[in-house]
């Protein structure tokens, strides 16, 4: 861990930059969160390294692209996994972009999410800044086509599997939160997004309906007091 | 120069204040205390509203040392909250409105809470966690409104505190949310309890079954009740600030505001803090004068909203027990 650089420092983890085995590789730390009750602390950590272990190998094997996974240790509390050197967030690149491209890069996250649900995987923390945009030719531009461009999806410490539609609706309206909370982009994103996941999930009507019942329960809520 | 008069009345708690530009002049309160084990109705808590409406206002009236003249405008929360008692506090509003002459002003309550408590501490834009009896909300500013950011699913966390105090027949006097916090210093075996978060959004239902459906084998097993209180703040909490994290890291905001009554917990407040000491930011939190429902908020987010030129027509000052943060456009508010 000598020659590992933090660069981040997320809401459970810290990021560290560095080489492993020859390669640029990522490590996440989950770090000991000194607030919670060590017990607490130590069942969450191991759940959400495994849940986040199991759900980077299950989107590989049905064709969605993950971080490949270079080392797992409970013990000293992280992961050791493919760094992207040459990527934006999904946020940074909405921030960034012209509209007719943000309305492919839509799509494409919608297709994304349509078959992670449609392998009833539910990732559990869907936001902009969990989605990375990598250039497959090394290169550090971004917006001018998206020709190059491929999506991965990260940060599956709160996923789980789960065959029922209410997971997958509650799944795709965290996403809507965090997106009006986020962006204002004249497009509408999670519009798009909704067609695109519409084209790889055959069960789409049920966990489009499903999603309208969990909107109306944020709204109806009385919040007395 | 703005003197406001503020009504608040959503809940248990009946409270009148008056501010003058930001100072508070008076902040008069009284709480409708229910025997242990029993939670407060709409309709004795309206009861209460309405016995003893009239000398707290008296009292504000006379602690403030301003005359009714010199009022600039009438405010009173015209929602969320419970029907009845926020009907009961409303009429006496508008009366005193109609007898005096002044403008009337309906504010939203969850605003009032965050108002207040940006008043109080001089948090500038800070991520707010607003949780009460009745709600639970991280909330982020942008672009003229107050946005939800995560919130619960289902019960508020002082909820499912009110009701866990009930399951162990703990007093409501002053509130079950602080004897359970007393009761949890003597706390010390921790017993593991669901933790439930879904992304930005936390639910509390499940461990109040869960301690519901498990109270007596619980207490066999050798927990004591200062154990399961002291267990299951430090499980609650614990989502709270994990939540509040994750917007604070989202936003790359530095600040955080706790307001609402479980902000007064001693307990949140230094595990937030902590939480704030390890990524660098400040924590900004009030103490039960102004966390716990009062009439101050009320006043000063009303005068807020009159300095920014809102008015309200007669029509428009009704009450309303669905009322989202989300809804009201902050025009006082420049960034």
């Amino acid at each position: 861990m000598e020659d590992f650089k933090l660069i981040k420092q997320g809401a459970e983890s810290k990021l560290f930059k560095g080489r492993y085995l020859g390669v640029p590789a990522l490590v996440k730390d989950r770090f000991k969160k000194a607030y919670r009750h060590s017990t607490l602390d130590d069942t969450l950590m191991k759940e959400r390294i495994k849940a986040e272990v199991r759900a980077i190998l299950k989107c590989k094997s049905v064709g969605i692209r993950t971080p490949t996974l270079y080392l797992v240790d409970l013990h000293r509390r992280s992961i050791y996994m493919e760094y992207f050197p040459h990527s934006v967030t999904a946020k940074e690149f909405i921030f960034n972009a012209n509209e007719s491209l943000i309305e492919i890069l839509s799509v494409y996250i919608g297709k994304l999410l349509g078959k992670m649900h449609a392998n009833n995987i539910v990732h559990g923390d869907l936001t902009t800044s969990n989605i990375l945009i990598s250039n497959k030719k090394k290169i550090d531009i971004f917006y001018e086509t998206f020709d190059n461009l491929e999506l991965i999806l990260i940060d599956f410490g709160l996923s789980h599997t789960e065959s029922t539609v209410e997971d997958k609706a509650v799944d795709l309206y965290v996403l809507e939160r965090a997106i009006l909370s986020t962006h204002t982009t004249t497009c509408n994103i999670f519009t798009l997004i909704l067609n695109g996941y519409k084209a790889e999930n055959k069960s789409c009507i049920e966990v489009f309906n499903k999603l309208e019942e969990v909107r109306a329960r944020g709204r109806k809520r009385t919040m007395v007091g | 120069m703005v003197i406001a008069i503020g009504f608040e009345g959503s809940a248990n708690k009946l409270g009148i204040g008056i501010v003058k530009d930001g100072e508070v002049l008076s902040n008069c309160r009284r709480t409708y205390i229910t025997p242990p084990g029993e939670g407060f109705l709409p309709k004795e808590t309206a009861i209460h509203h309405r016995q003893n409406v009239l000398q707290v206002l008296r009292e504000a009236i006379d602690k403030s040392g301003v005359k009714v003249s010199d009022i600039d405008v009438v405010c009173y929360t015209k929602g969320p909250g419970m029907g009845a008692p926020l009907a009961t506090v409303a009429i006496v509003a508008r009366t005193v409105a109609q007898i005096w002459n002044k403008p009337l002003l309906g504010v939203n309550h969850c605003i009032g809470h965050i108002e207040m408590g940006r008043l109080i501490t001089g948090a500038k834009n800070p991520i707010v966690l607003y949780v009460s009896g009745g709600n639970t909300q991280v909330i982020a500013y942008s672009k003229k409104r107050y946005r939800i950011f995560g919130e619960t699913i289902d019960i508020a966390v002082g909820n499912c505190l009110d009701r866990f105090a009930r399951i162990i027949k703990l007093s409501n006097d002053p509130s079950p949310g602080y004897n359970i916090e007393q009761l949890a210093k003597k706390g010390e075996k921790y017993a593991l309890l669901p933790y439930c978060v879904k992304g930005m959004d936390v639910s509390f239902s499940g461990i109040l079954t869960y301690m519901e459906e498990r109270i007596e084998s619980l207490l066999k097993d050798g927990y004591t009740e200062a154990d399961l209180c002291y267990s299951l703040q430090e499980t609650v909490f614990a989502m709270l600030v994990e939540t509040t994290e994750r917007a604070l890291a989202h936003c790359e905001a530095t600040e955080v505001l706790i307001v609402g009554g479980v902000g007064c917990n001693e307990r949140l407040q230094a595990m937030m803090h902590q939480m704030c000491v390890e990524r660098d930011a400040k924590l900004f939190a009030t103490d039960e004068r102004f966390c716990i429902d009062n009439g101050v908020m009320i006043a000063h987010a009303g005068a807020e909203m009159f300095n920014s030129g809102t008015r309200m027509k007669w029509e428009d000052c009704f009450i309303t027990q669905r009322y989202r943060t989300d809804e009201v456009e902050t025009t006082w508010r420049e960034d």
